[in-house]
Order: C-alpha cells, then structure tokens, then sequence
C-alpha cells in the first residue's frame, strides 16, 4: 500500500495563529480517495481537523477544496490522482527526496476561509447565485397538467441543474479574482438553467439583464478552468457561451458592453480575412475606425500598438492594410454554417461519449426540432450547446452523419 | 432570540416542502439545518418519485403495491392519503421547475420500479433527489422574506414548558459556537433516518439520527424501529448505492456461476420485486456460496442499452468509475445488500403530529407509518414531500390559536453547560470514530437482512456497553468556530439511542416481516403480530416497549409473493 504524505493547510481564526501546513503519512491505496485519507487523519488522529463532507459520493457538494493545486471534490478524488499532480505546494519532484509522494489540500479559492479546509460559501457563492433570480419564472398560464416540453429540451437543461454548488468552479475562476463582482460560472450556469428551459418566461430579461451588467456575461475571459474544475460536467464556461449566443444570436440584445458587436466584429474579421486581423478588432467591435464611440478606444489602445510595434508583432503595414484575404475554404465554411435552419449544437452531455460506437443519430442536432416561439416569435433554439467548436467549425455535418460525437468527455 | 410560528429542523426535501407550505399558509417560519440545505442527504435519492399520474393508472393499485410492499404493516389510511394526494404533487413539482423525464410527446415520462405494478416513477435522469432539492431551496431562496433559514445551526434540545408541549428547540451556530433559544408555537423534526449507525451504509456522513433520538428522548414513541432496509445494490467496499433505477431499466442481477437468481425467488417481478425480497434472495446466494469471494453477486448493467444508460443512469457511471473502477456500461458491477433506509421513526399521524404536543415529523425521521415493513423504491421522496406539506400546512393552523411561549433562561446555561463538559473532557476515552465504527459494524453484523434472538441480544449488549463508553469520548477541539468534534460527540449519542431502539423493536418482534427476517421465526405470524411495535423511554432511560394496531381499511393481509 502506498504511502502519501497528506498536508492539510489549518487556520483557526481563534487561536490568533496564521495559517499553516500540518503533515500526516497515511498508508491507503492510491484508489482510496483525499476525502478518506483526511478522515483517516481525523478519526485517528487529530479530530479538530476542519473540512465540510457527507455523502462521499460526489453529490452533496460539501467537500471542494485545492488538492495539490486544483480544485475539486475531495471524495472523488482519488489519491493517485492528486499525488501525480505536479505544480503548487504539493509539488513531487523525485529528487527531493521525499519519504512519500506529497498531496497538499487547502480551501478553495475566491472565497474567505472560516476554518481550515472550511469557506465562506455565502458571502460569495450563495451571493452570486441569488444574484441570477435563481428560480423559474412560471410562463402563464400554468397549465392545469404539467407543461409540454420537448424531451430535449429538459436533458439539456438537466446538464446545468446537475451543478451541486460545490464551488470548485468559483474557486478557480480567473475573472473573478480581478473582478470579484464577476457574477462567475456557477451562478451563469445557473442562468442558463432558466434560460434554457421552456416553461420560464423571462428569457430575454434575464439575458438583457445578464447582459447589461458589466459584471455579467461579457465579463467571462475564456479560460477553461472552469469547465476543468467541475466535477459534474455541468462545463460553466459552455453555459456563459451558449447565454452569450442566445443573447446576441436570438434576441439580438446591443448590450452596453459591448459584448454583441465584439462577437459580430469578430465573425466578420474572419469572414472578411480568413485569419483574425487584429488591428481591425477593436476599431470595428466599436463601429469603424470613424465612429466616434471608437475614437477614445483606439486612443486608449495606443500604447500597446505602440509596444506591439516596437517589438515587431505589428508594421504599419500590417495594421493599416490587409494582407490576408479569405480563401474560398472559409467562403465555404461560412455559407454552408449560415445556410442552415438551425444551429447546430453539440453536447457531449446529452449525447454521450467520444468512444460510444453504437451512436447514431441525435448526437448532434439540428436545433429546428425546437418549441417555443420567443419573444420575437422566433423559434428559440433547442437543445444542446456548442461544446467543441473546433470539430464543428470544420464540417459539422459530416461529423453528425458519422458518429453524433465528436471529442470526448473522458472525465 | 427569533420566534417562529412554525420552526422547521433539517432542510432535506420534508423540511423545505413544510417551509413552503407553512409560509404559503400564512405562518412565520424559520428553518434550521446543521449543514447547508442543498447539502441534505436527499439530494442523494436517485431513482425517482412515485405517483399514479398517468390516466390508465389509479391510487388505488399504488396503494395496494405500496401495502403490499410494507408486509401489511403500513397504516392503510396514511398509505391512502399519500398515494391520492401524490399526482397534484407531481404536478406541483413540476410546475416549480423540477425537470422531469419528458417522453416523445412532451409529457411527463415514467419508468419502472421494484414492487409497482404499473410504470409511475418520474425521474430526473438518476439524479431525482438532487433535481427536487435545488428546485425546492431555489423556492426558498423565492421566499426568503417569509421564510428565514438558518444555515449550519446545530440543534441540541427541544424545549418544552410545564405541560409537555413542544415549544422550540436551543441551537448552536457552528460558525461562531453561539447558542440561541428558538422558540415557536411548533416544531417540525424533518432531520431524516439514522443510516450512520450502520457500517457500510448508504447515507451521508450527516445522517445520525438527530431527531429521531431528540424526540424519542423528551418522551415521543418510536414505532417500526425494527425495520431497517437493506438496499439489494450496493458498492461491496464502501456501501456507496446503485439506483435501483438500472434495474428499472433492465439491469439484472447475476449470481458468481451467471445464473439469474432471482428467477427462483421472484418468478414474476425478477429483480424488480420488493426490495426485503430482492436483498434477502442476494443474501441468500451469498451465504451459500454461489456470490463472488469479495461476498457480493453481480448487477448487470450492460442488459441497458449504452445510450440509454449515459442518458438516464449517468450518475452510477461515474460512481462505478470513481468508486469502483468499471465501466458499468461494458461489465457487471459486484454488488450486495446493503443499509439504506429506516422505515421506522417518531410515531406521527397523517398531519405529521407525533405524540407530544406541538411536535411534528416528516421525512425518515417520522413513522406515519406508509412504508411499514418494507418502503417500495421511489416512495421515500414522495413520503417526505406529501407529509412534509401536510406538516407545515396543520403546524400552521394550530399556530394561529396557540400564543407565543417562552423559554427560561436557564435552558440556554444547561445547554451551554452540556457543550462546554464535552469540550473540557479530559480525554482517556476512546475516540468517537473508534465507538461509531464498532457501533456500525455490530449492527451491520446483527440487526442486518437475517436477525436471530442471540445476534440481536449480543448487539443489545455491546449497544449498552458503547452508551456508557459514549460520554468519556476522546474530543480534540476545544474551539467555538466550526467545531464538528463536539457536535459529533453529540451525534454518537443519538445513534446509540437509534441502534438501541431498533435492537429492542427487532428482539421483541418474533416473527418475518417486510425487512425482519428472524432466522428463528422465519414464518410471518399476523394472528400475533400484525402490529406495530412502539418504543418509549421514561426519565430513567430504560426503554419500555408497547403495541398499536395497524390501520386496516381495504386490503386485508394475504400471502405476499412476487
């Protein structure tokens, strides 16, 4: 049986200590998980050890915590696992020597510690949850039944409503530890719950809303640690595109970010030059280099075109001309995507696994199967949400006729 | 010090519907949880929630399954009253947010379940519980002006004044240690069962019995503490469950030598037979030799076809990963019965009313009793939610005649005095974990699928040894903030209680019922023994047993095969 050395960070706001690492050997198998191996420590040996848990199973949310440097459930994590990480404190250079692999477990992230292992849940993930209307906004009339909903539909929304609110998304969040208002991942997610979900009648406020504030959908960076942090697979991230996609897409809401000409901007850019011309970016997400609104953004940029020109990444050449033109590949792409009557979306939650041989069909989905007529009267997408632009941008239609999957979610 | 009309403890699916309820009745309420409601252990019931919603299907055949199911011990009136009021429930749900199961036509969908005649389980792929709690706390979070939660408060006493009512309880934040009297015109207990006084279980760390052993303590009846449920599958290490769900789906159940056992012992339901049937077959295979060498037997799962499994039994694929190491998609998982559920609890009427006045329970923690020997897969949430309403909905019109009570101030020094004797313990004692394991593994090994006089009298006596083993516990944190040593000091103490009663419900119960199975009476006697069993402490502790009769109204006993 393998021998780790398990460091627990502590702080006890009473003993007017600052925080430390005790250190603990424990002997389990490697598939024995962090959770068992703090309990050991705790039902043998120091019983003032402090860490939130339950169920043990991965659905009470109770233990999320940092082990070696991710976040995660600390029941479902499995000691091997955390021991091969290799970065933060728990780093496990063999030259060092150590008697035993090292797995360092701290609190959470982006929220402030109480005790221990333990966080400050409420003033910061609760917070941002209530921050969404986190309830269902009954379309009238009721129905005297239950509502009639696509079968998709409810599957799609499941995804987000598996979210156990464990905070392991909040605590890694990059946005949010330089904007600490960033309404974040779970509670976004929790958005699209609503969005997403046929029988609520105020999408388009919730979007507009969402929208609208400078801390909201827009101020997401796209750093995936999100999507690698849960451990549902509810993938956030993916959540915040797909409300980013419903509000400028469908409900074409000019939000006072910005948000929706960027986007608009940025998909025209690449229509126009096949590749991403830069220096057009940020003039045109503002209207064009004469538009007013444009002028103290370029004004504001300048010190970076600056730098970027002293260091060769730019000429004036390649600024103010377009060497790129895009190839008919491109054409192609953009006519055969734009000529569909839906989107196409692709989730992995509902359609399975990459290796499933078996799928066919309704992997992916052509979103006209869709109901309700939104506000506009259109129809409002149904279904899944992009998850693997990569594979779709290259012939997603091919890829549906194929497998219905495309890259896995091997987690 | 907050007054309540109605104080509600424990925030698991019976203590947030009793919320809803009491406040949209009207009430103030104030809801305590010693860990944060979405973090209740119903959030971990799977499979789904049964109601007789379909138009082909009628109340009246799920009550009978569900009578039948319970060996006839379930109260046929309570059994009536859940099964008839389980649709408009459904519906309620539904129409909050939960998202159920759709099928092709946009309606509500169903799946099969052990021991129902007919398809009337709604799901949520196999994370139903879960789906149901965070659309209930997202209505809390609706009406949080009318109803004041308070998050990861531990409560430590009910209070009662001179003539025996029930008229708040003393609590401590676990943030800071502090101790607040809550007072309130009534209470409703909804902490949930006592799983952890078993070793393996399939409950959360949480689950210890809290209410079950307070009540039982300030003098309400226990009743059904006898009837314990084992799970038919079960992960063999840590006792994690696979829904029955899969075998809802088609799973089946495979002995070592891959014969479908439950063909000889459930000939028309095969697996999905009642689940005392399912677990005591499993059992039996085992002890004969034809399980595997790690004493499990095999659910097959690969019978499900694999869309329908990543679709609707997602999350026992990971468990079975996470847990277990197999892909349940591609191979049989190794399962074996394993402790679930407590069909027993505080005696209440069809209004959650125990037998002390003022004091209501709901949940697992109650015994109304609809589940009798044996509670059929599914009917647990929809027992929490139908009394849990039912709770909050009378503790609310009772609070409108009855006046604010208060408390002396010399509860709160008692309680404060009790907490800071476990906090100063000089220590000497066995650890607490070392008591809850030996306590665990002494049920698991003698109040099991198969009891018998001498097993059960050896668990009596190593229970009695533990209570007074129990207070000289070993406890490391001498802080306030967050201090989970002491309140588990305090939590051994009511599983002891729990363990006790169950021990002595199961030793006087001479005969095979529902999840009794007594290796030395293995007949069921109803001339004897169609009742329930109660079971009171006086100021003394010594547990006094006594009877009640079952509710008959239209399904007299019969044999009960599968």
């Amino acid at each position: 049986m393998p021998a780790y050395t398990l460091r627990i960070r502590r702080f006890d706001p009473q003993s007017g200590e600052a925080p430390h690492w005790d250190e603990h050997t424990v002997d389990m198998p490697e598939t024995q998980s962090v959770l068992d191996a703090i309990l050991k420590v705790r039902d043998e040996v120091d019983g003032s050890v402090g860490i939130r848990c339950s169920c043990q199973q991965a659905i009470c949310g109770s233990c999320g915590v940092r082990m070696n440097g991710k976040p995660g459930l600390a029941c479902n994590t499995h000691l091997g696992e955390a021991a091969e990480r290799g970065h933060g404190v728990g780093w496990n250079p063999p030259e060092e020597g150590q008697v035993a692999p090292v797995i360092a477990v701290e609190p959470m992230g982006n929220m402030p510690v109480i005790r221990d292992l333990i966080v400050d849940m409420d003033a910061v993930h609760w917070k941002k949850i209530r921050r969404v209307t986190p309830w269902l906004v009954n379309q009238q009339p009721v129905p005297e039944r239950e509502y009639i909903v696509p079968h998709e539909n409810m599957v799609d929304v499941t995804q987000t409503m598996a979210c156990i609110q464990c905070g392991a998304c909040v605590s890694d969040c990059l946005a949010m530890e330089v904007d600490p208002l960033f309404v974040g991942p779970a509670a976004l997610a929790k958005a699209y719950r609503f969005v997403g979900d046929p029988r609520d009648a105020q999408h388009r406020e919730r979007l507009q809303d969402l929208a609208e504030d400078e801390h909201g959908i827009y101020d997401c960076t796209h750093c995936f640690n999100c999507i690698d942090a849960c451990p549902k697979g509810v993938d956030p991230m993916s959540q915040i595109m797909r409300l980013r996609r419903r509000a400028g897409s469908d409900y074409e809401i000019e939000d006072r970010n910005n948000g929706y000409r960027h986007e608009h901007a940025f998909v025209n850019n690449i229509r126009r030059n096949g590749l991403l011309h830069e220096a057009d970016l940020l003039p045109d997400s503002y209207g064009g280099k004469f538009n007013p609104r444009a002028v103290p953004e370029l004004i504001g940029a300048l010190p970076t075109a600056m730098t970027a020109l002293r260091r060769g990444k730019m000429t004036p050449k390649t600024a103010l001309g377009h060497p790129h033109k895009a190839p008919a590949e491109v054409k192609r792409i953009f006519e055969k995507v734009e000529g569909r009557s839906g989107r196409v979306e692709l989730n992995l939650y509902v359609t399975g696994y990459e290796d499933e041989p078996e799928a066919t069909g309704g992997g992916q989905r052509e979103t006209a199967t869709a109901a309700e007529p939104n506000a506009q009267g259109r129809p409002e997408s149904v279904g899944a949400g992009e998850r693997q632009p990569a594979a779709e941008s290259l012939d997603a239609d091919a890829v549906a006729s194929e497998t219905g999957t495309t890259e896995g979610e091997t987690r | 010090m907050p007054n309540q009309d109605v104080l509600i403890i424990g925030a698991g699916l019976a203590g947030q519907r009793a919320a809803l309820a009491a406040a949209q009745a009207g009430a103030t309420v104030g809801i305590i949880s010693k860990v944060h409601p979405v973090r209740s252990h119903s959030v971990a019931a799977a499979g789904g929630i049964n109601a007789a919603l379909n138009p082909e299907d009628t109340w009246e055949s799920h009550a009978f399954d569900t009578v039948k199911g319970s060996d006839y011990l379930g109260d046929q009136d309570a059994i009536e009253v859940m099964c008839r009021e389980a649709p408009g429930e459904i519906l309620w749900l539904e129409h909050a947010g939960v998202t159920f199961h759709r099928n092709e036509t946009g309606h509500l969908g169903t799946r099969a379940f052990g021991g129902a005649s007919a398809a009337r389980t709604y799901y949520v792929a196999d994370i139903t519980g879960h789906a149901i709690l965070h659309v209930l706390y997202e209505q809390l979070m609706k009406h949080s002006t009318q109803v004041d939660s308070y998050e990861e408060w531990f409560t430590t006493d009910l209070l009662q004044d001179d003539d025996g009512r029930c008229i708040g309880a003393i609590c401590r934040n676990l943030r800071d240690g502090h101790l607040e009297v809550f007072n309130a015109k009534a209470v409703i207990l909804a902490t949930g069962g006592c799983g952890q006084a078993y070793k393996p279980t399939t409950n959360g760390l949480i689950v210890t019995g809290d209410g079950i052993a307070q009540a039982y303590r300030i003098g309400a009846k226990l009743m059904d503490m006898e009837m314990v449920q084992y799970h038919p599958t079960t992960l063999a290490g840590n006792g994690l469950l696979i829904t029955e769900g899969a075998r809802g789906e088609g799973a089946w159940l495979l002995n070592a030598e891959g014969d479908r056992f439950m063909e000889r012992y459930a000939p028309n339901k095969l697996e999905l037979a009642s689940r005392d049937v399912v677990s005591r077959a499993e059992q039996t295979e085992i002890n004969e030799g034809h399980g595997f060498p790690d004493g499990t037997v095999a659910l097959d799962i690969t019978k499900v076809p694999r869309r329908r499994t990543l679709e609707a039994l997602r999350e026992i694929v990971n468990i079975g990963r996470d847990f277990a190491g197999v892909d349940i998609t591609r191979e049989p998982i190794h399962i074996r019965p394993g402790q679930h559920y407590i069909m027993g609890g505080v005696k209440t009427d069809v209004d959650g009313q125990t037998t002390i006045p003022g004091l209501y329970a709901a949940g697992e923690v109650a015994c109304v009793s609809v589940h009798g020997g044996n509670r059929l897969g599914a009917n647990s949430l929809l027992d929490t939610l139908i009394f849990g309403r039912r709770s909050g909905e009378h503790s609310a019109a009772r609070a409108i005649q009855t006046s604010m009570p208060a408390t002396p101030a010399t509860r709160v020094a008692d309680a404060e005095r009790y907490i800071a004797a476990i906090i100063n313990r000089d220590g000497g004692g066995r650890r607490v974990a070392a008591i809850k394991h030996e306590l665990g593994e002494t049920m698991n090994q003698y109040a099991a699928v198969f009891r018998d006089a001498e097993g059960l009298a050896t668990a009596h006596e190593i229970i009695r040894r533990l209570k007074e083993e129990a207070p000289r516990a070993t406890v490391d944190d001498r802080g306030s903030v967050f201090n989970q040593d002491v309140i588990g000091a305090i939590e051994l103490g009511y599983m002891l209680d729990c363990a006790e009663a169950i021990v002595i419900a199961a030793e006087e119960r001479k005969e095979s019922r529902g999840a009794q199975f007594r290796t030395d009476f293995p007949k069921r006697n109803d001339d004897v023994w169609l009742k329930h069993i109660d079971v009171t402490v006086n100021g003394a502790d010594v547990p006094e047993v006594s009877y009640s009769p079952v509710t008959i109204t239209k399904w007299e006993p019969q044999e009960r095969t599968y």
